[in-house]
C-alpha cells in the first residue's frame, strides 16, 4: 500500500516539476544563448562585487581627509586621483556605486510593489475603485515629474532630514513618481487575463477573492513585471543621478554617483580636474546600458508580444 | 465621435483642475518664498512686500484667486523679473523651440533610416551595432553627456562655444548672427537628438520588421516589382503611419524647453528660466510654468488619440 502512494507521489512529483518550471527553465536557457544579454549581466554582476567589496581591499576606504594630498591627478597610488580633500576618488565612487544601486534597486521594488498592487487591485475589482485609483495616476502623469522631484527635494532640505535618513526619502520620492506608470501598464495586462477562460474556470470553481488575485491573475504578469522591473532600475539611477547633481537628492559626505558629478559644477574641477567628474559618469552610463541590454533579453524570453 | 470629444474635454479640463490644486499645493508646501529669501531687505519692508504679493493670505484664498486669474488669461506677474509670466514665456520659449524643433527633426531623420536600413538587414553586423548604439543612446546620463562634450568640443579643442546663444556682448545681426546661433546650438541639438534617437529608432526598427513580413510585401515582391519599389512604396509608408501617433507626445518637449539641457549648456529658454526662477522661488513663474506643461501634456495625449483613429479608423474612439 505505501509502496504504492509513495509510486504516485514519485510520479506526480516528476510530473509537476518539469511542467512547472518549463516556462523558467527554457527562458532561462534561450537567454543564456543571448551573448549580448549575458555579457550586460556579467557586467552587472561585475559593479556590484566592485562596489560592495572592493572598498573593503582599499586602503583609503576611511574617507580620511588629507590636505597634503589634494586634487592629485591619478597615479599608481590613487587610480583616479584625489578629490579636494585628499580622499581616494577611486574608493569614494565604489562607494557612491553602493548607494546609487541600492537607490535603484530599492525605489524600483517599492514602485512595482506599489503600481502593481494598485493596478491589479483597480483592475480587479472595476467600478469606483478603479475611478479613484488610475484617476490619481493620471493625475501624477500629467505633472512632468522633474518638477515634482525638485519640489520634493527642496522640501527635504526644509524639514532638516538628516543627511544619512536622505537617500532612504529618495527612494521614496523616485517610486511616488514611478508608480503610475507601473500602475496603468499593470491594469491593462490584468483587464486582459480577467477575461481568460481559466478565470472563467475560477469563478465557477467559486474560488475567493485573494486565490483568484494572488494564484491565478497575478502569477499571470510577473513575466511582464520582472522584464519592467529590470528596465526601470536603470531609469531609477538615471533619475537618482540627476537629483543628486542638482543637489536635491543625496547629499555629501554621502557619495553617490550623481553628487560627484557635482564637481563639474566648479569652473575650476570641471576644466582642470576632470578625474573628479568624469568616472562618475561613465560608471552610470556603462551601469544603465548593461541594466538595458540584460532588460531587453529578458524581454526576448520572458514577454516577446511586449517588443515595441 | 462628437459625444466622445465632448467627454474627453470634460475629462481633460477636470484632470487640470486636479493638477493646478496639486501643482499649487506643492508649490506652497516649498520652503521660503521670494520675500523672505532675500536677505538685504529688513523686516518690516518684507511684511509689505508679503502684504502687497498677497503671500501672507491663506493657501486657499491664494489658489482661489490663482485660478481666477487663469481663467482670466492672467497667470500672474513674475516677482523676481517683474513682468507678467505670459510675456516671460513668449519671450524665451521660442528659444527653446528652436533647439527642441531642430533636434526632434535630427531625430525622426536619423531614426527612420537607420531604423528601417537595421530592419530590412535584420541580424546582419550594421543591425547589431545598431541596437548596441540604441542601447547606449537610451542609457545616456544627458547632464553628464552634456558637460563630457562642453569639456572635449569647448575647453579643450575650443571647436565650439561652451554654452549661452550668443558671444557675450555680440550685436551681430542678419547672416552673421544666424551662424553665431547655429555655432552655439550645435553641441546642445547633438546631445538632445543622441537623447531622443534611441526609443524612436528602435521603434522604426520594430515597425518595420512587423510589415516587411506581411503578406501584401510577399505579393509586391511576387509581382516582380523592383526591390526598392517595394522598399520605399510599400513597405515604408506602412511602417511610418503609426508613427504619427507621436506627434503628440512631442508636444511638452517641443514648447516646454528641456530643463536639464537649457541649464548645462546656459541656453536662453523657457527650462532655464525655470531654474533661475526655482532658487529664488519665484512661485507665479513656478506655477505657470508647471501648469503649461501640464497642459500641454493633455492636448498631446488628445491629439495622439485622435491621430490614432486618423492612422488607423478601425479604431474607434
Amino acid at each position: 500500500m505505501s509502496s504504492i502512494t509513495g509510486g504516485l507521489a514519485d510520479t506526480k512529483q516528476t510530473a509537476a516539476s518539469p511542467i512547472r518550471s518549463s516556462l523558467w527553465r527554457q527562458a532561462f536557457r534561450r537567454l543564456r544563448k543571448n551573448k549580448l544579454a549575458m555579457a550586460g549581466l556579467a557586467f552587472i554582476v561585475f559593479m556590484f562585487l566592485v562596489c560592495f567589496f572592493g572598498p573593503l581591499f582599499s586602503p583609503y576606504a576611511n574617507n580620511k581627509i588629507n590636505p597634503a594630498i589634494m586634487n592629485q591627478a591619478p597615479s599608481f597610488k590613487h587610480w583616479l586621483g584625489t578629490d579636494l580633500l585628499g580622499r581616494d576618488v577611486l574608493t569614494r565612487l565604489l562607494q557612491a556605486g553602493r548607494i546609487s544601486l541600492t537607490v535603484g534597486i530599492a525605489s524600483m521594488i517599492i514602485s512595482v510593489i506599489i503600481g502593481s498592487i494598485l493596478g491589479a487591485v483597480a483592475a480587479y475589482y472595476r467600478g469606483i475603485v478603479d475611478q479613484i485609483i488610475m484617476r490619481i495616476a493620471d493625475l501624477l502623469l500629467t505633472i512632468p515629474s522633474l518638477p515634482i522631484l525638485f519640489i520634493l527635494g527642496a522640501l527635504l532640505s526644509e524639514w532638516k532630514v538628516p543627511v544619512e535618513y536622505r537617500m532612504y526619502i529618495v527612494m521614496l520620492m523616485l517610486s511616488f513618481v514611478g508608480w503610475p506608470g507601473l500602475a496603468r501598464l499593470v491594469r491593462s495586462q490584468m483587464l486582459t487575463i480577467r477575461e481568460r477562460e481559466y478565470m472563467q474556470a475560477a469563478i465557477v470553481l467559486g474560488l475567493n477573492d485573494r486565490r483568484k488575485l494572488f494564484n491565478h491573475m497575478i502569477p499571470n504578469i510577473v513575466p511582464l513585471l520582472i522584464v519592467i522591473s529590470t528596465l526601470s532600475i536603470g531609469g531609477a539611477i538615471l533619475s537618482e543621478s540627476v537629483l543628486s547633481f542638482f543637489g536635491l537628492g543625496v547629499m555629501p559626505p554621502t557619495p553617490t554617483w550623481g553628487n560627484m558629478i557635482d564637481a563639474a559644477n566648479n569652473l575650476i574641477d570641471f576644466e582642470q580636474h576632470p578625474w573628479l567628474w568624469i568616472p562618475p559618469g561613465v560608471a552610470i552610463f556603462t551601469t544603465v546600458i548593461a541594466i538595458n541590454i540584460f532588460g531587453d533579453g529578458l524581454r526576448d524570453v520572458l514577454d516577446p508580444k511586449q517588443k515595441k | 465621435m462628437s459625444t466622445y470629444l465632448m467627454r474627453r474635454l470634460m475629462y481633460m479640463i477636470l484632470i487640470l483642475l486636479g493638477a493646478s490644486l496639486l501643482i499649487f499645493l506643492l508649490y506652497a508646501m516649498m520652503p521660503g518664498d521670494f520675500v523672505t529669501n532675500n536677505f538685504k531687505l529688513p523686516a518690516e519692508r518684507k511684511a509689505e512686500l508679503r502684504e502687497i504679493y498677497g503671500l501672507n493670505k491663506p493657501v486657499l484664498e491664494r489658489y482661489m484667486n490663482w485660478m481666477n486669474n487663469a481663467f482670466h488669461g492672467n497667470f500672474g506677474f513674475s516677482l523676481s523679473q517683474q513682468k507678467p509670466v505670459l510675456t516671460l514665456f513668449n519671450d524665451y520659449i521660442w528659444n527653446s523651440f528652436l533647439l527642441a524643433i531642430t533636434s526632434t527633426f535630427f531625430t525622426w531623420l536619423l531614426a527612420v533610416v537607420i531604423g528601417v536600413v537595421a530592419a530590412y538587414k535584420q541580424y546582419s553586423w550594421f543591425d547589431t551595432m545598431v541596437m548596441i548604439f540604441i542601447f547606449a543612446a537610451m542609457s545616456i546620463p544627458s547632464f553628464f553627456i552634456g558637460l563630457f562634450l562642453i569639456k572635449i568640443m569647448a575647453v579643450d579643442l575650443k571647436w565650439l562655444p561652451p554654452g549661452g546663444m550668443l558671444v557675450t556682448g555680440s550685436n551681430a545681426t542678419g547672416m552673421e548672427y544666424i551662424k553665431e546661433v547655429v555655432h552655439h546650438m550645435f553641441l546642445p541639438v547633438v546631445v538632445m537628438t543622441l537623447l531622443g534617437v534611441g526609443s524612436l529608432t528602435r521603434y522604426f526598427r520594430s515597425n518595420m520588421l512587423d510589415v516587411i513580413r506581411q503578406d501584401f510585401i510577399r505579393t509586391a515582391r511576387a509581382k516582380g516589382m523592383k526591390e526598392r519599389v517595394v522598399l520605399y512604396r510599400h513597405a515604408l509608408r506602412n511602417a511610418m503611419l503609426p508613427a504619427i501617433t507621436l506627434i503628440g507626445f512631442e508636444l511638452p518637449g517641443l514648447f516646454g524647453g528641456s530643463l536639464i539641457i537649457e541649464k548645462i549648456f546656459n541656453w536662453p529658454g523657457i527650462g532655464q528660466l525655470y531654474m533661475q526662477s526655482f532658487t529664488v522661488r519665484d512661485y507665479p513663474l513656478l506655477m505657470g510654468f508647471t501648469m503649461f506643461i501640464a497642459i500641454l501634456t493633455v492636448i498631446g495625449t488628445l491629439i495622439s488619440d485622435i491621430l490614432y483613429h486618423v492612422a488607423d479608423p478601425r479604431v474607434k474612439l
